[in-house]
């Protein structure tokens, strides 16, 4: 559809055109030959927080957290929250091979389906896998996500959960508490506190996603 | 796990696949592949759509799509509501856009339309503020079986580039065949049509398929078949050849199959007439697809219900 394609770059503004045909504020960008639609918001790195070593030390940490507080191992089931978690969860299931020689189950989780604010957030998430295919019933669920901040994530990452199974216990695991919680929810595992304002940014890289693994504070431009 | 991209979808309707983009074709593949799995938890329900209101306004029969459809709604949590013409003030003499509107005037957010006219579709699209999601409109099309059908095919073959697509039968009178050919096309796929001169519609070969009159000839190279159900309601002028006559000459049988290669994918739309144009024994062989055909529509349609109600409501906040 050439008349849809904007230069690189270009602010498409929001224009009412025919009903169907609606196009939302975004920023064009090219990827080879794919014009690629981007969101308007950008983030503007302040500090780094975390790097590499340090996440790897923390990953450590926690699954040994976790083998703490949990005496039978097999009990024990991950299950990844896309994206990120999902990362972090199969590092912590390598984790737990390395040092225990056990295999843990790990599950992917999409909360999108489940969110409150499908109809407010400016961003229309893809949606991406969900599998759990193993039974949670009498199961340790460690809930794994890289940033909490609101809690509302784990809301609905909770309620979809539920339609899996009754699990035993659900514990949550996070590499980041940024702080502002809106609901009554707290981590039980957590990689490392940083008080936040609520304009900042976290933003946790992963070598999976993104090359390199650090954590880095900024703010949304 | 499928790699995402970052396109997003931003229309508040599906009309057609004729003006969707490759890349707006990708993304509702591939959000169809996630909603496949909701259809396997025991609890088959997400709240995705809770609190919104679906109507299938079907001003032809159907049964399948309409049911499908219906499935797709009630596993997203919406509320679904369904009025058949033949119940209703239609009868009565009042116009699609009055009946739109007054669906729109109960706080209706989309309405799942079928209509015998061709464009109807894009009719009440425009008059609506709700999203309008097209079940089949005349002969023009029905995205969400095309969608359903390269689904199954990109599941099968895992990709759509460069295959070998055959369709068979009414081409003519087919919104089917017309929604496959602009969908596939635009994949990367090379569409072949096959059928009696008389179904064929002139200057098809524009949309940029071959066409063929012998089935041998379409079955030779073909990664997949896709054979039409012979529409002898629309046959009004008594055009067709009889229904043994087309058995003979184009029908799919287990002997022509043998010509073709060993794994080729055979789907349908259905409803199937067997020993009409598709041989029972093919219908129910190894090569066909076509109950995971009706099992992939609901996750497609899932996913467009999806991915309309979101356009719609950030386009209702932004205003």
């Amino acid at each position: 559809m050439p008349s849809r394609i904007s230069p690189a770059g270009v602010r498409v503004k929001l224009s009412a055109r025919g009903a169907g045909e609606k196009i939302l504020p975004c920023i064009w960008r090219k990827r080879g030959n794919v014009l690629i639609r981007k969101h308007m918001s950008q983030f503007k790195e302040k500090a780094k927080i975390l790097n590499a070593e340090e996440i790897k030390r923390i990953l450590q940490r926690l699954t040994h957290q976790i083998l703490e507080s949990t005496p039978a191992l097999t009990d024990i089931v991950l299950v990844g929250i896309q994206t990120r978690g999902v990362y972090l969860a199969r590092r912590i299931q390598s984790i737990f091979k390395e040092t225990e020689g056990v295999d843990i189950p790990l599950g992917t989780l999409d909360i999108t389906l489940y969110r409150d604010d499908l109809t407010t957030v400016g961003v229309r998430p893809v949606v991406k896998e969900t599998k759990i295919d193993f039974d949670l019933t009498d199961k340790v669920v460690v809930l794994i996500d890289d940033v909490l901040f609101t809690g509302r994530t784990i809301r609905a990452a909770l309620d979809e959960l539920m339609d899996f199974g009754r699990p035993k216990i659900v514990t949550l695991l996070v590499l980041i508490d940024r702080g502002h919680r809106e609901l009554p929810i707290r981590a039980d595992f957590v990689g490392k506190n940083i008080p936040t304002s609520k304009n900042e940014t976290v933003e946790v890289r992963l070598s999976e996603l993104d090359g390199l693994d650090e954590v880095a504070i900024g703010e949304k431009v | 796990m499928r790699k995402s991209n970052n396109i997003n979808w931003t229309k508040k309707d599906l009309l057609d696949l004729e003006n969707l983009s490759k890349e707006e074709i990708e993304l509702i593949l591939q959000t169809a592949a996630s909603f496949k799995e909701v259809s396997t938890r025991e609890i088959k329900k997400v709240p995705a759509l809770r609190g919104k209101t679906v109507v299938n306004l079907f001003y032809e029969p159907s049964t399948r799509t309409r049911i499908s459809f219906e499935v797709a709604a009630k596993r997203l949590s919406a509320d679904v509501i369904n009025i058949s013409t033949e119940t209703s003030s239609v009868r009565k003499g009042e116009t699609l856009i009055d009946t739109g509107k007054n669906i729109e005037a109960l706080r209706v957010d989309i309405i799942i339309m079928r209509h015998n006219y061709s464009g109807a579709a894009v009719t009440l699209a425009r008059q609506l503020k709700a999203s309008v999601v097209n079940a089949g409109d005349g002969w023009h099309e029905h995205p969400t079986q095309a969608l359903l059908d390269m689904f199954t095919l990109r599941e099968k073959l895992g990709r759509l580039e460069g295959l070998n697509v055959s369709i068979v039968g009414d081409i003519a009178h087919s919104r089917v065949a017309r929604s496959n050919i602009w969908g596939l096309t635009k994949l990367g796929a090379r569409v072949t049509v096959c059928a009696p001169k008389i179904l064929i519609p002139p200057a098809i070969e524009q949309m940029g398929v071959r066409v063929s009159h012998n089935i041998e000839e379409a079955l030779a190279g073909a990664d997949a078949i896709n054979v039409l159900r012979m529409q002898f309601e629309r046959d009004k002028e008594k055009a067709f050849p009889s229904q043994l006559e087309y058995f003979k000459s184009f029908g799919i049988t287990k002997e022509r199959l043998k010509s073709a290669k060993k794994n080729i994918i055979v789907m349908h739309p259905g409803p199937i007439n067997r020993g009409i144009e598709i041989s029972s024994d093919v219908a129910d062989g190894g090569n066909s697809v076509i109950l995971e055909q009706v099992t992939n529509g609901i996750a497609v349609r899932m996913a467009v219900l999806f991915l309309v109600a979101q356009a719609n409501d950030y386009i209702k906040t932004k205003k």
